[in-house]
């Protein structure tokens, strides 16, 4: 089965230098990778860089910022292969921002044929 | 109830719990299992109750539980089925009345059920309904909630753990330390809910507290533990002391006015093996300290030679765990019981900004205030208690005590 874990935190609530945090995030990708369960993952720029766009009447409206302005901000995000939610759990209490932010897991759609 | 309704909650946890591995949906499960009662209630009444009842319904419900399969869809999983009619398929030629055995699956369920990825209060329901077999209407009594929101409370969490990967196995050696304490709150609570007595209730509470039981028998015997021992001992030392807890004429008696020949001593006994076997383990827990501090109570003769002295250590050890003001009370308590009533009163004085919203603190303040011949503050407690009552027993008899403060 297939989890998307989102990374939830503040942008300036990390709890150790980005030095230290990158290190941290490449220790993870590294045990994740290792145990197969990782399919992909990436860190996101900034919530600043958001645009978010709507079509109303076939009209393209575009506004700055995301969808919904909340304290702690989508940062990135892991696609995992697992056995199940419990596994995926797991795997997400080990996401180095789980320390100060919070990891939403959410089971990827499959759809029958 | 009558015998069949008695008959089928009885053994609905296990064959539910057996249907729904087989399936992987417990609402398929569930509608299978209703099917299969609803034969039974025809069938029985023409040809007698069988010998063999949870063999009987659990054999019918697969058969129907295959029939929902087929029907969902020709793209249902395949090996589902498949493993559905070789289990039944295995069975085929052996006495339906005597060599079947239904395989138990509940300690499956009862994990899936309290995993803490569904809300609290979906986990008790589910529970309830699922392992105990009670409807939502009985649980919608029970809890003061209305029948829909109870339904779609539990349809929600069936969907959830159907869709969102919710583990069907028992969950490992490094697990059950995350998994184990929400199985043994949703017991508790469960318990715990058939000693508020609300108004306007229906549904005999002894049902939940027996519940509650008998799920947490089934969990020693199932995954005996150390807190797992502690719970059922915990839950059968308070048990134990239900006759005496009311009586005709009064709604409500303290643990210090119960009249302890009225205590059952056949579950104090089975309580208090549990908590030896408990202590074996040597994994301090809070259940067992509770269970501990509740089997001082359930062994004195009286109110006075309670060993005060003990049950204050085990608060200590027990907020040690769990630092709380909800314990902190408890310690005071014992402390004043045990003779330390000034130094107690000033340790409850200091809770005050903690517990500002807790009955129990002005109905203990109020009581330490009135030995302490401090009436008129005892008075103010327990008017403040009286406002923060939450049912008409507690209440009554809390003015009644302010009452006799009055007259003084």
């Amino acid at each position: 089965m297939q989890f998307l874990a989102l990374i939830y935190a503040g942008e300036e609530q990390d709890d150790v230098d980005l030095e230290t945090l990158i290190a941290q995030y490449q220790a993870f990708d590294e045990q994740a990778e290792k145990a197969g369960i990782l399919l992909g993952g990436n860190a996101l720029e900034a919530v600043s860089t958001a645009t978010s766009v709507r079509v109303r009447n076939s009209k393209s409206e575009l506004t700055d910022g995301p969808f919904a302005e909340t304290k702690e901000q989508l940062g990135g995000y892991y696609l995992f292969e697992c056995k199940n939610l419990d596994e995926a759990l797991e795997w997400a209490a080990k996401i180095p921002s789980a320390r100060y932010g919070t990891i939403e897991v959410r089971p990827v759609m499959v759809f029958d044929q | 109830m009558d015998n069949l309704a008695r008959i089928f909650r009885a053994q609905s946890g296990q064959v539910l719990a057996s249907l729904m591995y087989l399936s992987r949906d417990l609402q398929l499960a569930e509608d299978a299992l209703q099917d299969a009662c609803e034969q039974a209630s025809k069938k029985w009444l023409v040809q007698g109750v069988p010998e063999n009842t949870v063999a009987w319904l659990h054999l019918v419900a697969k058969r129907k539980l295959i029939d929902k399969l087929r029907q969902q869809s020709s793209q249902q999983n395949p090996n589902t089925l498949q493993l559905i009619e070789q289990s039944l398929y295995v069975q085929d030629d052996t006495d339906l009345e005597t060599d079947y055995e239904v395989p138990d699956e509940r300690l499956r369920l009862i994990f899936i059920c309290c995993h803490p990825a569904l809300s609290e209060a979906a986990q008790v329901a589910l529970t309830l309904r699922t392992l105990c077999g009670l409807s939502v209407r009985e649980i919608a009594r029970a809890y003061l909630l209305s029948e829909v929101a109870v339904g779609q409370r539990i349809t929600r969490a069936k969907k959830k753990i159907r869709d969102a990967g919710i583990s069907y196995d028992v969950p490992n050696a490094k697990q059950l330390s995350i998994r184990l304490p929400s199985v043994l709150k949703v017991i508790y609570l469960i318990y715990n809910e058939s000693y508020s007595a609300y108004e306007g209730q229906t549904l005999n509470r002894q049902d939940l507290a027996n519940e509650a039981i008998r799920l947490s028998l089934l969990m020693v015997k199932l995954v005996p533990n150390a807190e797992v021992f502690g719970l059922a001992a915990l839950m059968l030392f308070h048990d134990a002391r239900r006759l005496s807890r009311s009586s005709a004429t009064d709604p409500y008696i303290t643990l210090e006015q119960q009249n302890r020949t009225l205590w059952d001593q056949d579950k104090i006994e089975q309580a208090d093996v549990f908590i030896h076997k408990a202590l074996e383990y040597k994994q301090r827990g809070p259940y067992q300290i509770q269970a501990a501090i509740s089997g001082l109570h359930s062994r004195a003769k009286s109110w006075e030679t309670t060993d005060w002295a003990q049950i204050q250590l085990l608060y200590m050890s027990l907020f040690h765990l769990h630092p709380s003001p909800v314990v902190a009370l408890n310690l005071a308590i014992a402390k004043a019981n045990g003779g330390l009533l000034k130094q107690a009163y000033e340790e409850v004085v200091t809770l005050k900004n903690e517990l500002n919203q807790y009955q129990p603190y002005y109905a203990a303040r109020g009581e330490l205030e009135s030995r302490l011949n401090l009436t008129e503050r005892a008075i103010s407690s327990i008017s403040k208690a009286i406002s923060l009552s939450k049912n008409s027993i507690e209440r009554d008899f809390l003015i009644k005590k302010r009452g006799q403060l009055l007259k003084l």
